[in-house]
C-alpha cells in the first residue's frame, strides 16, 4: 500500500503528512513535488493543506490548473482514494472533485482553533472507524474555509449520505454559536459522488498523536488504511 | 542623505568625489540601521559567549547548539518604521525579513515569536495599525507555514505614531552544516535568486533611521516593500535543498540596502566584482543606484563554485525561481560595480563595511519617579480595569490570526512560555519587556526583563539557552534618550551574567518619535529567549486545588499596568534575588506542583485569574499593592497537596474554583463574578471585532 502526499508551491502541510502517514499510521508515503507528476500507481492522495500559488487569484485555483490535478482526478474518477485537506478541500472543489466552494470566512479573519466535528456518516472509506453521530475535536486553519452550496445540492448531499463532518458544540449539536467561519449548515467534510474523495477543512494530520493534545484525526487516516486492506 | 561630516570624511578617505551609486552605498550602509555606530561601544559590553553558542552576534542569524544533532538558528528584527507608514506590508516584510535570515544560515524556520507595541486602542489610527500590523503578520507567517507560538502586546499612547513590530525567528539546523554569510574563495560566483529586482524599498534602511514626520505615510509609501510571501515559502525549501548539497560556500538574505548591502557585508572578508546590468528586473530602465539599494523583498545571494553553477541552478529552477549570475569574489579588498561596461562604484571595501565612524553620544540620566498615591477609585473597579486593559485581556483575538500548529511542533502554547518538541526534548519560547518599568528606571527595568523572561521559562520547567534583543528607542541626540539606551544595556548584560545567558543577537532600532502625534516611545528593549528542558504541557489550574504564593510584595507600582491607567505613581519594580528561578524550577521538574505562573504584568490579580479562573483567596497586606503591584520575585503555584512543598517558605492563600473570584482581606472583601471577569478579559476582543 502506498500512499502520495502532493507538494505544490506554496504547500506547507505535506512534510506534516507525510510525517503522519509514514511515522504515525504507519504507511509507505512518497512527498511528490507538482512537476513530477504520478509516476506510479497509488492507492490514496492526500492534497495537503497550506497556500498554493500563494492563494493568489482564489485559493486552490492555480493548482487545479496544473497537470498533476488530471493526474488526481483520473485516479479519483478510477475509484482511487483522494483526501484534500485545507487548502487540499479548496483545491478538490475548485477541480470540482466535490460540489460547491470554501469561500472567506465570515468573520473575514484567519482563524486557527480546535472545534468539535459531529461525524455524519461512518460507511465511506474516510470515516468507518467512527461511530456515527460521534463528536470528535480537530484544530481548524484557515481564512478562506467557509463552504457555500446552493439549497439543492445540500440536499443532494443530505440524501446521498455525503456530508462527512459538521461542525457541533461539545455535546454534538450543530449550532450557529459552533460554527467558526459561517459555513453553510454547519458542513466542514464533504464526500465526492462516488464516496472515494474526501474534502475538508479541519486538519486531522494535527490530531494523530497524543501528544498534540487528540488523536481524533488519525481515525480517518486509519479509516483508509482499513479500506484499502479490506479490497 | 549623508551627515556633511561623513560626506567630508570619505572624501578625504578616497581623495575624490564620489559616483552616485557610491553616496548611495554610503547613505545605507553607514546608516544607524546598517551600522550600528551609536550603540557599538555599548553592545561590545554585553556577553555573548557560553558553551552553547557556536556562532555569536555578526552574521545574519546566531547559531546555538540544542542537542549533538541539533543547533537553533536565532535572530530577532524590528520592523517600525515601515509598519506605521503601511502596517500590513511593513509587518508582513518584517516577517519575511527575519525569515530570511534564518534561512541564509541553511535553518528550517520552526518558529516566529511578535512582541508588539501599539498606541491605545480608543486611538482610531491605532486601531487601524493594530488590526493590519496583525494580519500582516498572520498573513505571511501563515502562507510560508511558520508558527507564531509566542508574542507581546503592550498599548501605551506613546507607540501612537510609532508603533514597534518587533520579531523572532528560530530555526534548525545540524550543529556542522550551517552556513554563514561571509564569502570563502576569490574566483567563485556570486548567485542572486528569488525575486526579480524592482524599484520598491528604495533607500528603506536610510528611511529606518529618520523620525517620521507626518507627511512620511505620503512621501515615504514607495520606501516600504510589499512582501510575497508566496515566494518567500519557494525560497525556503529551494535554499534548504541548497543548502544540503554542501555545494554553498556562503549564504546570505537580501535586506536592509538592498543588494549593496548583502553583496558588500558578505565579500568584506575578501571583496567582489559585481555587474549591474545581469541582475533580473521587474521594470524597465532602472539605473545602477535603484538596482542596488532596492529593498524588493524575497531575494538571496549565495557563493557557488563556477563548476557548481548548473547544479545549483537546477535547485533553483525547480522551484520556479528565477536566477542571476552577477558577479565573482575576487581576492582584492575592494567593491567594485560595472554597469553596462563602465565602473560605477569603486571603494575599499572596510570603507563600506564598518568604516563609518561611531557616533560619540552624550547621556545624562532623567528622574521620572514619582512618589505613590492610593487611587481613590474602589477596589472592584481598579482589578475589572486592570482585566480590561488590553495588555492584560485575553489576546486571542491576535493568536486566533495566527497558525500555531503548524509543523506538528507546538505541545504547549498557554502559561509563560511555548513549547515545540524538537528531538527528543522541548524548545521553549519567551519574549517581552516592561516599557513602562524601563522608562522609570532603564538599568533595573532591563535586567528584570530578562528575569521575567526566564521565570516564564522557569515556570515550564526550562532552563535559558540564550537571548537576543531588539533595542528599540526614541533619538539618542537627547541626552536622557542616550541614557536611557546605556543604562538598558548595561542592566541586559548584568542580568545576562548573573544568570549565564548569553546575548547572542540583536537589532537596534532608534529614532522612534512621531511629530505628528507629539511622541517619543519608552525604552523598549524587548527580548526574545529561548529555552530547554522536557517537553511539557502548560495546564491551569484544576477546580479544588490549593494556591500558593513564594516571594514577597515589594512596592513596585511605578510602570505597572494601574500605573498606566491612573498614574498612581511609584518606583518601578526591584532586581529580585534570582535564585527563586532554580527553586522553582526544581519544583516543576521534581512533579512537586502541578503549574506555575509567576507574577508581573497585572500583578497577583491577573496571576490568579488565568491560572485557576476564580479562587477562594485570603491575603493580607494592602489590597491595591497586594492585589496589582508588580514587583518581581514572586509566583503563584497550585498544588493537589501542601505537603509536597515541605521546606519551602510559602504562603498558603487559597483555593482554585468556584462560581466567582472571593478574595478577603482584613478589613476589606472583593467579589468578582465569573461573568464579570470573563467580559473584562474579553476587552480587546470586543474592541476590535465590533
Amino acid at each position: 500500500m502506498r500512499f502520495a502526499v502532493i507538494r505544490f508551491g506554496g504547500s506547507n502541510c505535506d512534510l506534516d503528512a507525510v510525517h503522519v502517514l509514514q511515522d504515525v499510521c504507519g504507511v509507505d508515503t512518497d512527498p511528490v513535488w507538482y512537476k513530477e507528476g504520478l509516476s506510479r500507481k497509488y492507492d490514496a492522495i492526500l492534497i495537503p493543506g497550506g497556500f498554493s500559488y500563494g492563494d493568489y487569484l482564489r485559493a486552490g485555483a492555480i493548482a487545479t490548473r496544473t497537470p498533476i490535478m488530471k493526474d488526481v482526478i483520473r485516479h479519483a474518477g478510477a475509484g482511487g482514494l483522494v483526501i484534500g485537506i485545507c487548502n487540499g478541500a479548496q483545491i478538490a472543489a475548485e477541480s470540482e472533485l466535490v460540489p460547491g466552494v470554501f469561500t472567506i470566512n465570515e468573520y473575514p479573519k484567519f482563524i486557527c482553533e480546535d472545534v468539535c466535528l459531529r461525524v455524519e456518516n461512518n460507511s465511506s472509506p474516510f470515516t468507518s472507524l467512527y461511530e456515527e453521530g460521534e463528536v470528535i475535536r480537530i484544530p481548524i486553519a484557515h481564512k478562506e474555509g467557509r463552504y457555500v452550496a446552493d439549497d439543492e445540492t445540500i440536499r443532494r448531499l443530505e440524501n446521498e449520505c455525503r456530508i462527512a463532518f459538521k461542525f457541533c458544540d461539545e455535546s454534538g449539536n450543530v449550532t450557529p454559536e459552533a460554527n467558526p467561519n459561517g459555513a453553510t449548515g454547519n458542513i466542514t467534510g464533504i464526500l465526492g459522488d462516488k464516496g472515494n474523495v474526501l474534502a475538508m477543512m479541519p486538519h486531522p494530520e494535527r490530531a494523530a498523536e497524543e501528544i498534540l493534545g487528540s488523536t481524533d484525526g488519525k481515525k480517518i487516516f486509519d479509516s483508509m488504511i482499513a479500506y484499502l486492506e479490506s479490497l | 542623505m549623508l551627515s556633511p561630516r561623513d560626506e567630508e570624511y570619505i572624501k578625504n578617505q578616497l581623495g575624490r568625489d564620489l559616483s552616485p551609486l557610491e553616496y548611495a552605498c554610503f547613505e545605507n550602509l553607514w546608516s544607524e540601521h546598517c551600522s550600528y555606530r551609536s550603540t557599538k561601544p555599548l553592545l561590545r559590553s554585553l556577553p555573548t559567549n557560553g558553551e552553547n553558542v557556536l556562532l555569536g552576534p555578526g552574521d545574519d542569524a546566531a547559531i546555538v547548539k540544542f542537542s549533538d544533532d541539533i543547533a537553533l538558528a536565532i535572530g530577532m528584527e524590528s520592523h517600525n518604521h515601515p509598519s506605521y507608514v503601511d502596517p500590513y506590508d511593513g509587518a508582513a516584510t518584517g516577517v519575511g525579513g527575519i525569515v530570511r535570515d534564518i534561512i541564509s544560515m541553511g535553518a528550517r524556520p520552526v518558529a516566529l515569536m511578535d512582541p508588539l507595541f501599539f498606541g491605545d486602542l480608543s486611538g482610531e489610527k491605532n486601531r487601524y495599525i493594530f488590526e493590519h500590523v496583525v494580519a500582516g503578520i498572520g498573513d505571511y507567517g501563515n502562507c510560508i507555514g511558520v508558527p507564531v507560538v509566542r508574542g507581546d502586546l503592550v498599548f501605551d499612547n506613546r507607540y501612537s505614531g510609532n508603533p514597534l513590530v518587533n520579531v523572532v525567528c528560530v530555526g534548525v539546523v545540524h550543529p556542522d552544516k550551517y552556513l554563514t554569510a561571509r564569502v570563502k574563495k576569490p574566483g567563485s560566483r556570486l548567485i542572486l535568486y528569488g525575486s526579480s529586482t524592482g524599484r520598491d524599498g528604495l533607500g528603506g534602511a536610510s528611511f529606518a533611521s529618520r523620525d517620521l514626520s507626518e507627511d512620511s505615510e505620503s512621501e515615504d509609501r514607495p520606501a516600504v516593500q510589499v512582501g510575497d510571501p508566496y515566494t518567500e515559502k519557494l525560497l525556503i525549501e529551494a535554499t534548504l535543498e541548497l543548502a544540503a548539497t554542501g555545494k554553498i560556500l556562503s549564504c546570505r538574505d537580501l535586506g536592509a540596502a538592498g543588494l549593496a548591502g548583502a553583496s558588500s557585508e558578505m565579500s568584506e572578508t575578501f571583496g567582489a566584482r559585481l555587474y549591474a546590468d545581469r541582475v533580473h528586473l521587474r521594470e524597465e530602465n532602472m539605473s545602477e543606484v535603484e538596482i542596488f539599494l532596492a529593498e524588493s523583498q524575497e531575494r538571496m545571494l549565495i557563493e557557488v563554485q563556477p563548476e557548481d553553477i548548473d547544479e545549483i541552478t537546477a535547485i533553483i529552477g525547480k522551484y520556479d525561481l528565477k536566477w542571476s549570475d552577477i558577479g565573482e569574489v575576487i581576492s582584492e579588498p575592494k567593491y567594485i560595480v560595472s554597469f553596462n561596461d563602465e565602473i560605477v562604484c569603486d571603494l575599499p571595501i572596510d570603507l563600506l563595511v564598518g568604516g563609518a565612524p561611531e557616533e560619540a553620544w552624550s547621556g545624562s540620566p532623567r528622574d521620572a519617579v514619582k512618589e505613590y498615591r492610593r487611587p481613590e477609585t474602589s477596589l472592584k473597579d481598579l482589578c475589572i480595569k486592570v482585566l480590561s486593559h488590553p495588555d492584560i485581556a485575553k489576546k486571542d483575538w491576535v493568536s486566533r490570526q495566527y497558525d500555531h500548529d503548524v509543523q506538528l511542533g507546538s505541545v504547549s502554547l498557554g502559561g509563560g512560555a511555548a513549547c515545540l518538541r524538537l528531538g527528543d526534548a522541548g524548545l521553549f519560547l519567551s519574549c517581552g519587556c516592561s516599557p513602562g518599568q524601563i522608562y522609570l528606571r532603564p538599568y533595573e527595568g532591563t535586567a528584570n526583563a530578562v528575569y521575567e523572561n526566564a521565570a516564564n521559562l522557569a515556570v515550564m520547567g526550562a532552563e535559558p539557552l540564550c537571548i537576543v534583543n531588539c533595542l528599540n528607542f526614541a533619538s539618542p541626540v537627547h541626552d536622557e534618550i542616550f541614557w536611557e539606551i546605556s543604562e538598558s544595556v548595561r542592566g541586559m548584560g548584568d542580568m545576562c551574567r548573573r544568570l549565564g545567558i548569553p546575548v547572542v543577537g540583536g537589532n537596534v532600532s532608534l529614532y522612534n518619535e512621531s511629530d505628528e502625534f507629539g511622541t517619543r516611545i519608552p525604552p523598549t528593549p524587548t527580548i526574545g529567549m529561548v529555552g530547554k528542558g522536557v517537553v511539557r504541557k502548560y495546564r491551569p489550574a484544576a477546580d479544588g486545588q490549593k494556591l500558593v504564593l513564594i516571594g514577597r510584595c515589594d512596592g513596585g507600582m511605578g510602570g505597572s499596568v494601574l500605573d498606566g491607567i491612573t498614574g498612581c505613581g511609584g518606583d518601578a519594580p526591584a532586581i529580585p534575588d534570582v535564585s527563586v528561578l532554580d527553586l522553582v524550577r526544581a519544583l516543576v521538574r521534581d512533579g512537586k506542583i502541578s503549574s506555575a505562573t509567576d507574577i508581573s504584568h497585572g500583578g497577583l490579580l491577573a496571576a490568579v485569574v488565568y491560572l485557576a479562573g476564580t479562587a477562594d483567596l485570603k491575603l493580607s497586606g494592602d489590597p491595591v499593592e497586594t492585589l496589582l503591584s508588580e514587583s518581581y520575585g514572586r509566583f503563584l503555584l497550585a498544588v493537589e497537596d501542601e505537603e509536597s512543598l515541605e521546606g519551602l517558605d510559602y504562603e498558603l492563600i487559597g483555593t482554585a474554583g468556584g462560581a466567582s473570584l472571593k478574595i478577603l482581606f482584613d478589613n476589606e472583601g472583593l467579589i468578582l463574578g465569573k461573568d464579570e471577569i470573563d467580559s473584562a478579559i474579553n476587552t480587546t476582543t470586543k474592541i476590535m471585532r465590533y
